[in-house]
Formats: structure tokens, sequence, C-alpha cells
């Protein structure tokens, strides 16, 4: 499709806005507060293209709010995001439309659509057949959705998925899922994509074909913001790690860099505060934990059921 | 090792088969299968009872009536199939899938149906004395029937760890059929020919039910046709079928239409052309619903009010000496009013609620259901306007003209005679057409995708782009129009628009009730399952007359056991099929999506 939009947020096609070493991601002074709670704490945040930048922190440590201000799904109390520098809106369709898409941590497909059907839904902001076409199936009509099953089966070859096409998401493999869930992400065709722990609950085989994904999804020009537990998939694979600690940026900078701060270090083992020895033991374990076993945690679980009220 | 040792678990080898409820030989449940259903079949050639008081005349020899015409078809099908499984050569089509389970549906049916004919004649002319010896014979064939049906063993392997073992668990292992595989590709034209055959049959199978003169008869239909549907499914035939109608969709469709086109040449009395009419506007409105309902997944409580402004719309311009608008618009005018106004309608209702969540929106929607019904009843001259006539309604619509054809009068085409409901049922039958297309069409798009996502996961089809508000107004006024559209042919038919017509719930469909239960009970999200489930729903009422009083009492039991045990509905949809009987199979090619089990 030629359609104006398309051609601004094709990865292969990049706008002019997006020159190589333009920022396509700017979040600048991102709060969230709930109630008394503040989740997201003056996050300033950029992404350049064809960066990979990574997102780490302890669980709880507002990564998964941070995501969901940027995508449109919670108003940030405080702050801007903008996108190719143009102000995001706080609607989470119109984040899709302007080139970011993400994933969830707790997997989110359309569970009782086939695997095709959810890319295709990938692309509903790239297409435009209306009520009326469908229903009159203009030449139009059926050459629009050739085009995109086309795309969509590109993008199930590209994730491997291909063979899979007719089952339900619902009965895929829990590896199988999350790769579904990028492959419907990348159907709208995003300038930045937002993954949020990819990984969680892979084994390393699944994990290693993960970062070769996510590797070409760089290569076609698609600048990536991930949020990862798996230290090793942080460092193989990102230009910049921001760390999140209590909502608060603590440190960006090169994975070495960030590796071997001091404070990084602290944070994710756990300091102890009033020289307490069981709560940074108690943290410790959590970290390890979120290492290891990554995002079914339970911080995870509470999240997806307010998402939708955040509006 | 045999399976029945306790450590069968180590057991690597398929398990024997396992038998049925009651633990026959298998030569012997066989035997005692054909024998029972040949008993059944030569017994309806026997008087069953001795008087003509008990309807349908049982009491003709070598003259099969009423009931036992059923218990006729039923017996002859399961001796059919019961040879089939027995590998008799030429009858191998008929059991592709299940072998043994078909026949023991389809034994039940029969004697059911045998059975409860019997019983009724006892009750109806008081005691089992006013059997003849031919209803003697059919009572107790069917249960040699039954006892060998029950004997045979189970078509599928147990499972290797825990094997159906209790009673119970062996009877519900005997109904699973195993999948066929995939049947031949038969030339073009004798694929048209199975299509055209069974649509055939269709329709003479609800000829039949429709125009069923007295309950008992209704009841038999009911057991027969509900039990060998059933039988034909557990068969394999339903898949093979339906390979080749998906070979040949245009055809099918076609045919299903022409069939229904028939129907009414094929009635000879006016009284089933009505029932018809009815059932033709009660199935359209829940189809119209099931864009609603099943595809946006939007729970409308109040959707037979948009049923209501389109009969009222047409209604105030049809020239009805009682319409407060001294108007006469032409038919297609009308049906534009219609349309126009409940979308309209459709829109002022949606927007402020569709921004609402799952239960809210179902509360609304029932509130202003209710005040659409109450609004026309108060538009009466005295507590507001006088637009509506109040409780009185708006009565002698007069009869459409259309090219200058009077669908009040009777009219002799082809020799056929068509009488008034026979031409409204025509007329219906284009806008059911019309209804089916926008179903079909909008399902299989871009929009249809984005309201099946939305009605799975609205957060994450916001997170892809999709207008959620935008795409659940859309769905919400569509579904609005086309129940419109079928309220300006619904005023026509009735004669009279009034407000208790378009209550929450009552005795007679539609209402918001009945229509909701037409499409779950049909399936959600298809277009047979609502136009069955209307069907079904409408013409039970009707038929049985004695069961009046507990209606709704026995129309809630059958829904709650219908939830229970097949909660897709009764024609599942590609994608609720799995979502209710997970097989836990993880690979389910295209052709594998299909009923599992019980
Ligand atoms: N909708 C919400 N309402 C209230 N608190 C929330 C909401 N969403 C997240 N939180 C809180 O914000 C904090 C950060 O959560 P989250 O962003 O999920 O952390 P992370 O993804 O880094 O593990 C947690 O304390 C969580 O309970
Ligand atoms: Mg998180």
């Amino acid at each position: 499709m030629n359609h104006m939009t398309t051609t601004s947020t094709t990865p292969a096609t990049p706008g002019p806005a997006a020159g190589p070493g333009g920022t396509v991601l700017e979040a600048t002074g991102v709060t969230m507060r709930f109630g008394g709670l503040t989740a997201v704490r003056g996050v300033d945040l950029t992404v350049d293209s064809g960066e990979i930048v990574g997102l780490i922190g302890p669980n709880g440590a507002g990564k998964t709010t941070f995501f969901n201000c940027l995508t449109g799904l919670y108003v940030p109390t405080e702050g801007t995001v903008k996108y190719r520098g143009t102000v995001l809106p706080h609607r989470s369709h119109l984040v899709t439309k302007a080139g970011v898409a993400r994933t969830f941590q707790n997997i989110r497909l359309f569970a009782n659509m086939t695997v095709l059907e959810n890319v295709l839904v990938g692309r509903h902001t790239r297409t435009k057949e209306g009520l009326w076409s469908a229903l009159l199936r203009g030449p139009g009509f059926r050459k629009a959705e050739r085009e995109s099953e086309e795309r969509a089966m590109e993008l199930l070859e590209f994730t491997g998925l291909d063979t899979k096409r007719d089952h339900l998401a619902r009965n895929l493999a829990y590896g199988e899922q999350r790769k579904l869930e990028i492959a419907r992400a990348l159907a709208s065709e995003p300038g930045l994509l937002l993954l949020d722990e990819p990984t969680a609950g892979m084994n390393p085989q699944e994990t290693m074909a993960t970062q070769e994904l996510v590797r070409a999804i760089r290569r076609q020009g698609t600048a990536v913001l991930v949020i990862e537990h798996d230290m090793r998939f942080i460092f193989n694979m990102c230009d910049r790690v921001a760390v999140l600690v209590q909502g608060e940026k603590l440190v960006e900078g090169s994975p070495q860099v960030v590796q071997s701060d001091e404070r990084v270090v602290a944070a994710y083992l756990g300091t102890p505060f009033e020289g307490e020895p069981g709560e940074s033991e108690a943290a410790e374990v959590r970290a390890a934990e979120a290492r290891e076993a990554g995002g079914t945690s339970s911080s995870g679980s509470g999240e997806g059921k307010k998402e939708g009220e955040g509006k | 090792m045999t399976p029945t040792t306790p450590t069968a678990t180590a057991d690597k080898t398929a398990p024997g088969p396992v038998p049925g409820l009651l633990k026959l030989p298998a030569h012997i449940a066989r035997w005692a299968t054909l024998a029972g259903a040949t008993g059944v079949l030569l017994s309806t050639f026997l008087a069953w009872t001795w008087t003509a008081a008990f309807p349908g005349n049982l009491t003709v020899d070598l003259y099969p009536g009423g009931l036992q015409v059923l218990a006729l078809t039923g017996a002859l099908l399961t001796l059919l199939f019961a040879l089939s499984a027995q590998g008799v050569r030429g009858l191998g089509w008929l059991t592709p899938g299940g072998k043994h389970s078909p026949v023991l549906l389809l034994a039940l049916g029969t004697a059911a149906t045998t059975l409860y004919s019997v019983a009724a004649i006892a009750q109806k002319l008081g005691g089992l004395v006013n059997l003849e010896p031919g209803g003697w014979i059919a009572g107790i064939a069917s249960v040699v029937l039954l006892v060998g049906a029950l004997g045979l063993p189970a078509d599928t392997p147990g499972d290797a760890v825990r094997p159906p073992t209790s009673p119970h668990q062996r009877l519900l292992h005997s109904f699973k059929a195993p999948t066929p595989e995939r049947g031949p590709v038969l030339p073009s034209w004798a694929e048209i020919l199975i299509i055209a055959a069974v649509v055939g049959a269709g329709l003479e199978v609800f000829a039949y039910g429709i125009s069923t003169p007295y309950g008992e008869l209704f009841i038999g239909y009911l057991l027969t046709t509900g039990f060998a549907l059933a039988a034909i499914t557990r068969s394999g035939l339903n898949r093979r079928l339906s390979a080749v109608t998906a070979r040949h969709r245009n055809v099918t469709v076609a045919a299903a239409f022409i069939a229904a086109f028939i129907f009414p040449l094929t009635q000879t009395s006016e009284a089933y052309a009505t029932l018809g009419a009815y059932i033709l506007i009660f199935a359209t409105v829940a189809l119209g619903l099931n864009v609603v309902v099943g595809l946006a997944g939007l729970l409308d409580l109040g959707y037979v009010a948009f049923l209501g402004v389109g009969a009222y719309a047409a209604a105030l311009v049809s020239g009805s000496p009682y319409s407060t608008l001294d108007v006469q618009f032409p038919f297609w005018a009308a049906v534009l009013t219609g349309i126009g106004a409940s979308l309209v309608f459709g829109v002022v209702i949606g927007a402020p609620t569709l921004r609402l969540r799952g239960d809210y929106l179902a509360i609304v929607t029932l509130g202003f259901g209710e005040i659409f019904r109450i609004a026309m009843q108060n538009m009466d001259g005295t507590s507001g306007p006088n637009v509506t006539n109040g409780p009185n309604g708006i009565p002698n619509i007069p009869d459409l003209e259309i090219l200058g054809f009077n669908l009040g009068e009777e009219h002799t085409i082809l020799g056929f005679e068509l009488g008034r409901f026979s031409n409204y049922y025509l007329l219906m039958l284009i806008f059911t057409g019309i209804v089916v297309l926008v179903f079909r069409r909008s399902d299989q798009s871009r929009i249809g995708r984005a309201w099946v996502a939305i009605r799975e996961d609205e957060t994450a089809a916001r997170a892809m782009g999709i207008n959620a508000f935008r795409l659940k107004l859309m769905a919400f006024a569509l579904g609005a129009t086309l129940a419109g559209m079928a309220g300006t042919v619904q005023a026509h038919v009735t004669f009279t628009v009034t407000p208790t017509q378009y209550k929450f719930v009552e005795v007679v469909p539609p209402n918001s009730a009945f229509l909701l239960a037409a499409v779950i009970l049909g399936g959600m999200g298809t277009v047979s399952g609502p136009l069955i489930g209307a069907a079904l729903l409408y013409l039970i009422p009707e038929k049985l007359e004695f069961m009046a009083e507990y209606q709704l009492l026995l129309f809630g039991i059958a829904l709650v056991l219908l939830m229970r045990f097949r909660p897709e509905g009764l024609v599942a949809d590609r994608r609720k099929q799995l979502e209710f009987h997970d097989t836990g199979q993880l690979d389910v090619p295209k052709a594998g999506l299909t009923k599992a089990g019980v």
C-alpha cells in the first residue's frame, strides 16, 4: 500500500526526520503517580534511530509503567513523549498509528484468533478499508486484503511461525506466543518497537533465537527499546542501557559502563538501607529470581488487568 | 500385561477396545442392535393402537402414520449405519469417522421416539391396554436395540494411563469418535449434486418440523432429528460435507436460498407460511444481534428496541389511518426511513454507552430498551405528545404494494398459490439475505477482525492501533440498522405495532432476551447458528402449547444445560470449537478444527 502514513513509517524507507543518528523517541520528565505511589519519577530517555536500548531494573521499578506511559495506555502525570519530533497523544491507537508498537510482559494475544489473523489485526493502522469497502468488496478491497495477507505471511516467515498460520494463538507454545506478539507488533510497521521482557519464560535456545530476531529487526531499520532481566541478552544486544530503580533513572550508558557502576550493583543486589541484613537478603533473592525466571513474577500479574482503565 | 492391571501406567502398548456401558460380547451387541432396529422398522408397518383418538392414525396395518414415520426413519438410519459399521460393502461412505458412536446415538434417538410414542399412547388413552401387538413389538424391539447399542465397544481407545472404568466414564467414552481422514475430491458436478441433495433434505426436514400438526409429533421430531444430527456429526459425514461445501461456498449459499424460497411453495396451509414469516423476522434480527454480540462482543440487552424503532418508523409513514403522520411512503422510502431512524437511535444510545466496558454496557442497554418501550407507551397525547397512540399502538397498517404487486392478496405463481404470509415470507427472505451478506462480508474483513480483536482483548486491540470506541460504535450502529430494516417489514406483517411487542422478556419472541438466547443457543459468531436457534426458540413454544405455563422455566433449564454441555452453542464457530473443548492437542491443522469428543 502506498498510503502516506505507510511511507513515513515503513522501516525500510524511514522518513526524512529519521536520518542516521536522528532521535526516534524522546521522553522528558515522565512521571506517573498512582495516588500516593510514584511509580515513575522524572524519567528522561531518548532512543536514536537504529539503536537498541535496554531498560533494566528490579521488579516493581516502574519499567512496565514507563512503557504504558510511552504508549498512551497511561496518561503520565507529568512529562512529554515525542516520537520523531512530534508529541505523542495519550491514546494508544494513535501512538501505534504514529509508529510506536509494543509487546506485553504478560502475553496479550487475541487468543481465539488464528496466528495469521493476529498479525492481520496488527496491520490495522496500515490499511484503510472501511465497512463500505468490506460490504461492497470492490477490487480495491481484494487487493488490500491480498497484500495484507502477503505482508503478514512475510512477518510470520520472519519470525518462524509460517507453518502455524492457521492455528489458534492460544494453542501455541509459550515461546511461539512471544514471537507472535513481536510479529503482530511489527505488522504495524513501527519505527520504534517496545519489547517488555521478550525472553521471559524462554529456554536458552529460544532466548538465542529471540536475540537473532531482535538483531534482524534492527537491521530492518526499526529502533528497539527493550525491558529485559536476562543480563546476557542486555549486554549482547544493547547499544545503551538505562537503569530504573524505584521509578527513577539511576544510570544510563553503554553496557560496560552500567555493568561496572557500583550503584547499579548495589541496587540490583540491594544495599542494606537501615542496616537490616534481612532485607538485603530478600532483595538479593528477588533479583536473582528475576534474572532467572523473568517476568511471570507477581509484579507483572497486577499490571495486566489495570492497564485498560488507565486511559 | 493387560490394561486393567494396576501397573497399566507403564503399559505403552495400545489398550484394547473400551467396552460400552453394558459389557456385552461385541458380536452379541451387534446382532442385538441389528435385530432391535429391524424390529422397530417392521413394527411401524403394524397398528400400534386400536383407536384413532390418538393423533396421527396409528391404527392401520402396512401404512405408517405420524410418529410411526419418525420411528421408521430412525430405525432405517440406525440399520444403515449399523451395517456400514460392520463393513457391509457400498455403505462404508456413511461412517468415515466414528462407527459405533453414530449407531449408539441413532439407536438412542429411535428408541426414545418409539418409547415416547408408546408412553404417549398409554398416557393419552389411559393405559397400556390400548396398545395393539404392533405397539408392544415396537416397545420391546426398541429396548433390545437400546441394550445392543449400549453394549457396542467404543470407537476410540481409552486413555492408556487412566482407562475409563466406571459405567459413567464408559458411557461418555462411547460417544467419542475419531476424526475421519480427508475425503476424496469428487468432480464438481457430483459435489454440487451432493450439496443440492443435502440442502433439499434440509428443507424437507425443516418443512416437516414446521408443519407438525400436534405436540406429540413435534417432540418425536425433535428427538429423532436431534439424535440423528449428533450421529451424523460423529460419523464424520458432517466433516466431509463441510469440506465439500467449503469448495463450493457460493453454490451452497445459493442452494440454501433457493431452498428457502421454495419453502412457501411446499406449504399447503397458510398457517405454516405464517410461522415461516415470523421465524424469519426473528432469525434475521437475531443475526443482526450476532454482529453486536458475536463479533464485537458487546452485550446488548435492549436490542429489540431497534426492531421497534424500525417498525414504528415504517408504521408512521405507512399511511395507516391511525398514524399521526398523514403520509404514505413507497416501500423503499419506508425502509430507508426505518434504517435511518434506527441508525440515529443506535448512535445516540451507543455514543455515550460504548465508552463503558462489559457489565455496565449490558445494564445501560437494558435500561435504554425499556426506556424506548415506555416512551412509545407515553407518547399518547396525555403523558406526552401524541405520536404513537400510546398503548394502543398504530393499527391498520396497510399491506405493502411493490411494483403493483399487493402483498396482502393471494397470487398464483407457476401454479402455486401464495397467500399473504407467503408473500411476506418471500419479501423477508430478501432482507435475511442482505443481513447474511452483511454479516459474512463484515466478518471476513479488516473491520470484522478488529471487532473480534476488541472482543478478545480490548487493551491489546487498542495497542494494535484500533480505535476501539469507533469500531464498537460502528458495530452497534450496524446492528441497529439491520434490526430497524427488519422492523419495517415486521410492521406490515403484524398489521399493528404496539409497545408491548418490544419488551425485554416475553413469552413470545422476538424480545431482547430471546434474541440473545437465539444467538447464544445457536452459536455466537456464526451465520447458521442464530438462524437455527431462532427457529427452535420460535417453534418449540408454538408447537408445545401444553407446556406454555412452564415455558420460561423449561427454557431456563435448557439454557443452563446447554451452557454446561455445549457452551459454544449448537453451531460452533471455527474459533470457539477449540476454545471450549481444548483437546490438549497443539498441532491442529486447518482441516482439523472440528468438534472434539462429547
Ligand atoms: N495501574 C496501577 N495502579 C496502581 N499501581 C500500579 C499500577 N500499575 C503499576 N503500579 C505500581 O507501579 C509500580 C511499578 O510497577 P511496574 O511498572 O509493573 O514494575 P516493573 O515492570 O518494573 O516490574 C509497582 O509498585 C506497581 O504496583
Ligand atoms: Mg514489568
